[in-house]
């Protein structure tokens, strides 16, 4: 199975999101943002960083790029596709998933390992976990305070469109604790914390039993594998 | 910059009108040259300098570039080596970077240097353009850049303008270090008076690089063009160099403002990519990244590191601004730039990369044969020197050296002459003073500091802030990693620097041995007071020679680093601030040691000796504001034995934790341990104050060297103990980890550890948040 992750000038957890993939036993293949060719991926990757800068407001440009055409275009006939920070405000921007990313409410840049609740596990990226289940991803963003309407929240609430949640901890004033969302279809999801950053031990965030030993991130791109299995 | 504005008016000042017109005033002074470097100048060319020529030389001579008052001390660190230390340096002092041979094909490449005088005048552009600078030294090298650390020294937390330095020096470095794709790992943040007016605000960059791919800034094949790539050139950071590195801060004299170089980490991430691919490509023969002095000191050094000459036509440079002279152009440190040495078969090759980055290049010249560097404004000839000259042959000075009149009085005035009060037998108080320590702003918790910096990114980070030290991963498939600690203790070199320094190299390699990482390298930032002074000429005189005496000791090279003189405000000078960093390596880094306890019923052991060791400590700053006496005596033979005993442990699978003992002795040392992940703990002192003969203030504060804090669960226990005593190092079991969520230490104070977490965490967000 191929999963493609994108690099925009200004990407900078690519190699982080293909190892990610790696480890869950796909195979990686790197999509450059001016080509729309997707090289018949199985699944898409928006990694974190600092598209284009992230000048205008964060993904604005990079939803404009060749290669999101594509991409919302395959997303739009069932592609399943993860924005992660970064690649959720692309999402955003591209109008894949609704309401927008602001500046963190304390204006700070935050790096903390964070814990989230799963509230949908029906989703290409999240079926390999239990509905509630808590699960400790870091997280580190400069603009990741999400808003929308109030009639968007009241949609996202009733339809179950929220996909994490913050725990114990809102870390940028995101509205509803929300961390993470997708969309109807379940093929698109988009969350603000890092998953790639929780797939090996050693190099994941604390967890009670050892040291930098947290994995949970792995769940979201077993999931994919898994979709694509029953697909 | 109004200097040469007058200029232009007149015209370009060229070769030819310079060698016309001798007579000539030219403004060298305000530039910072002192009369004879000037008459030096005239020599060399046989005529006076063009004002393009001058503007060169005075960056390139200034303090900054020129190394002019530190040359002759640094050459030591050069010379106290034996060949054993230098058999794993690829690349020594002088390049941009050091690189060492970490072995499996790898090597890496770190170094540390300052950016303190912009940082004052604008914090957040001076930081965020320090770290720009420093990663790409370490690009230059040939290396992807795997991490960064800054080292950070502000005034007393209570003055207001502390604030506007410290956020705006944080909010900087983690702007442009998070665009960057790099982890923080670590570094230091020390509050103290003597910074008031002049912050130092160091960074350190690490890179990996395969052995095949090490990259040299020289130019050697003459027909090889030079291209500038990145930014375009624009009027920041005009004379930034040789006016704010080489100047002190006075209410008098013209405003500095417009000098501090702006950043673009968006610009600087695309240029690292695109660099790293042409490497890949083989298409560049040499490349050097502009920096202070800008496209003086880039051409200049290429030139006379590749023994050859260039010829360069200024025009050709693209400009963000039309307007600039070529003075201007030769002078600005406009940020994201790169020089490459590319030969003519290659550039197509090269074009094709640098278009598919969308990364601005033009072609400004030809490197040439002759060893002379000609710089043309179109038709006009304005710079015709020997590279040389201007890039390694600036001016040397051994300036006056003189012990401080106030030294004696400052090393009578100790601890125990002072008589300051102890409370050995009164466990209020002292319970009261481990608290009022641990929250004060140096030793609290500096997690609001590095809650701002990305330190997960790049997957490869094994250990980071609050560890001792900050690890990385190079190879995904061994598991070969680094490890990296730096210190300096200002108070100490002020007391006594020679000794100073070496407690500083003493505690960076203790760090980086409780890692668990082998110290293999060293890099510094010797920052100092004016070196016009002959008494801040004398610290630095000690600290020199107490770093080359302690590298040699301990049998690691010094492989780079960098001096900033003139940090003082007036006529008073910052305390001798010798940064040191230490590389270690560690064959795998799931082999990490973590810093504090995670196990419950582990026993803790404290290695090495307590002695009666509060002159200069922290215990004597917060609780008596006292400083005077000697410093901590430093056995760097006995701290080589301790790190191979760690080491050997470490490779036994023997140490469930390692914690350095130092600042605030072993009271800081057990909350940090207890709180990294929340595991209480009960510690006996009787046993300290028996065998070793010290008080209760001396065993929980004395800052003793050589000592560190281990946890061993119960079935290593009676193997590590025999360790340590077939290796000769001092142990005592002082106590055991529960899971009580409490520190108790007996005849002291029982703590909730939310209490305790709440005191050491919660002061710097109070204070900036």
């Amino acid at each position: 199975m191929k999963i493609g992750v994108v690099t925009f000038p200004g990407t900078l957890d690519d190699r982080d999101a293909q190892r990610a993939v790696r480890l869950t036993g796909a195979e990686p293949v790197s999509l450059w943002h001016a080509d729309t060719n997707l090289h018949k991926v199985d699944a898409v990757v928006l990694p974190g960083g600092f598209s284009y800068g992230d000048y205008l407001r964060c993904g604005a440009i990079a939803a404009q790029a060749p290669v999101m055409q594509s991409i919302i275009k395959a997303a739009n006939g069932g592609l399943p596709v993860l924005g992660i920070c970064n690649g959720f405000q692309v999402l955003v921007e591209s109008h894949l998933l609704p309401g927008g990313l602001i500046r963190n409410e304390h204006q700070h840049f935050i790096c903390r390992d964070q814990k989230l609740i799963v509230e949908s596990n029906t989703t290409a990226w999240t079926n390999q976990f239990t509905l509630n289940q808590e699960i400790t991803i870091p997280l580190k963003n400069g603009e990741g305070g999400y808003i929308a309407t109030d009639e968007t929240l009241k949609r996202l609430e009733g339809e179950g469109l929220i996909a994490f949640r913050y725990k114990e901890v809102n870390p940028n004033g995101s509205m509803n604790d929300i961390a993470g969302l997708r969309n109807e279809r379940g093929n698109v999801v988009g969350l603000m914390p890092h998953p790639e950053h929780a797939v090996e031990p050693g190099f994941g965030p604390d967890t009670p039993v050892a040291m930098r030993s947290g994995v949970d991130g792995l769940m979201i791109f077993k999931s994919v594998l898994q979709s694509m299995v029953n697909a | 910059m109004g200097i040469f504005r007058k200029k232009i008016a007149s015209g370009v000042d060229t070769t030819a009108s310079a060698a016309a017109t001798p007579e000539k005033e030219q403004p060298y002074a305000a530039l910072g040259l002192k009369e004879d470097e000037y008459a030096r100048i005239r020599e060399i060319l046989g005529r006076r300098p063009s004002s393009s020529e001058l503007a060169m030389y005075s960056v390139m001579w200034s303090e900054h570039c020129s190394y002019k008052s530190s040359k002759i001390y640094l050459r030591q660190f050069g010379e106290k080596v034996t060949p054993e230390m230098n058999k794993n340096l690829m690349v020594g002092m002088g390049e941009n970077a050091g690189v060492v041979d970490i072995g499996e094909g790898w090597a890496v490449t770190f170094k540390v240097e300052s950016h303190n005088h912009p940082s004052y005048i604008e914090p957040f552009q001076g930081a965020a353009t320090g770290i720009g600078g420093i990663v790409r030294d370490i690009l230059t090298m040939g290396a992807r850049p795997i991490a960064v650390m800054d080292q950070l020294r502000f005034g007393e937390p209570s003055n207001p303008d502390t604030a506007r330095v410290l956020s705006g020096v944080v909010d900087g470095i983690s702007f442009y270090g998070n665009c960057l794709g790099l982890p923080n790992i670590g570094g230091e943040t020390v509050f103290d008076k003597v910074y008031q007016g002049n912050p130092l605000v160091n960074a350190l960059s690490v890179g990996a690089l395969r052995h095949e791919d090490l990259k040299l800034a020289k130019a050697s094949n003459p027909g090889d063009l030079v291209i500038l790539f990145g930014a375009r050139t624009g009027a920041d950071g005009i004379g930034g160099v040789s006016v704010l590195a080489s100047e002190t801060f006075d209410s008098t004299g013209p405003a500095k403002r417009p000098a501090v170089q702006v950043g673009d980490p968006f610009a600087e991430k695309v240029l690292i990519e695109c660099c790293l691919e042409l490497y890949a490509a083989q298409v560049v023969a040499g490349i050097q990244d502009l920096g202070g002095a800008g496209i003086s000191c880039a051409t200049s050094e290429l030139a006379s590191n590749g023994g050859a000459g260039m010829r360069v036509q200024l025009k050709d440079v693209l400009k963000r601004d039309e307007s600039l002279t070529p003075e201007e152009i030769l002078m600005s440190e406009s940020q994201e730039r790169m020089m490459g040495i590319v030969p003519k078969k290659d550039f197509k090759k090269f074009k094709a990369i640098v278009d598919k980055w969308e990364v601005e290049f033009s072609v400004i010249g030809e490197v040439i044969k002759e060893d002379r560097l000609y710089i043309n404004w179109g038709h006009e000839e304005i710079v015709n020197v020997p590279p040389r000259t201007v890039a390694h042959d600036g001016p040397v000075y051994e300036r006056p050296v003189a012990y401080p009149a106030y030294q004696d009085k400052l090393i009578a005035n100790s601890v125990k002459a002072s008589k300051l009060a102890r409370q050995n037998e009164n466990a209020s108080e002292l319970a009261a003073q481990v608290i009022q320590i641990v929250s004060a702003p140096n030793q609290a918790s500096k997690k609001y500091i590095t809650d701002q910096y990305d330190r997960y990114v790049g997957g490869n980070t094994a250990l980071a802030q609050p560890d001792d030290s900050g690890m990385i991963r190079v190879s995904e498939t061994s598991g070969l990693g680094i490890a990296l600690a730096t210190d300096a203790n200002g108070r100490y070199c002020y007391l006594d620097p020679y000794e100073g320094a070496k407690l500083a190299i003493a505690e960076a390699y203790r760090n980086v041995a409780v890692s668990g990482a082998t110290p293999v390298a060293v890099t510094n930032c010797l920052n100092f007071g004016s070196p016009e002074n002959p008494e801040v000429m004398w610290q630095f005189k000690q600290a020199t020679a107490g770093l080359a005496d302690g590298c040699l000791e301990l049998g690691i090279p010094v492989t780079g680093g960098n001096v900033s003189f003139y940090n003082q405000t007036g006529d008073v000078a910052i305390h001798p601030t010798p940064v040191v960093g230490v590389l270690g390596v560690i064959d795998d880094v799931a082999r990490r040691i973590p810093s504090g306890w995670q196990d419950e019923g582990h026993n803790i052991y404290l290695l090495g000796t307590t002695k009666d060791e509060l002159d200069g400590s922290v215990w004597s700053e917060v609780v008596h504001s006292h400083l005077g006496g000697k410093p901590p005596v430093v056995d760097l033979g006995f701290e080589k034995q301790l790190a191979e005993a760690l080491n050997a442990a470490s490779e036994q699978g023997l140490l469930a934790s390692a914690h350095d003992l130092s600042e605030a002795g072993l009271a800081q040392a057990v909350v940090e341990s207890v709180l990294r992940f929340n595991m209480g703990a009960r510690i006996w002192l009787d046993e300290i104050l028996e065998r070793d003969g010290v008080d209760r203030t001396a065993a929980l504060f004395s800052e003793s060297t050589g000592r560190v804090l281990v946890s061993v669960g119960r079935e290593d226990d009676v193997k590590f103990v025999g360790l340590c005593e077939a290796r000769g190092i001092p142990v005592l079991r002082i106590g055991v980890t529960d899971n009580s969520g409490e520190l108790e230490i007996q005849d002291v104070a029982t703590w909730q550890l939310n209490d305790l977490r709440g005191a050491h965490e919660g002061t710097l967000a109070e204070l900036f948040g």
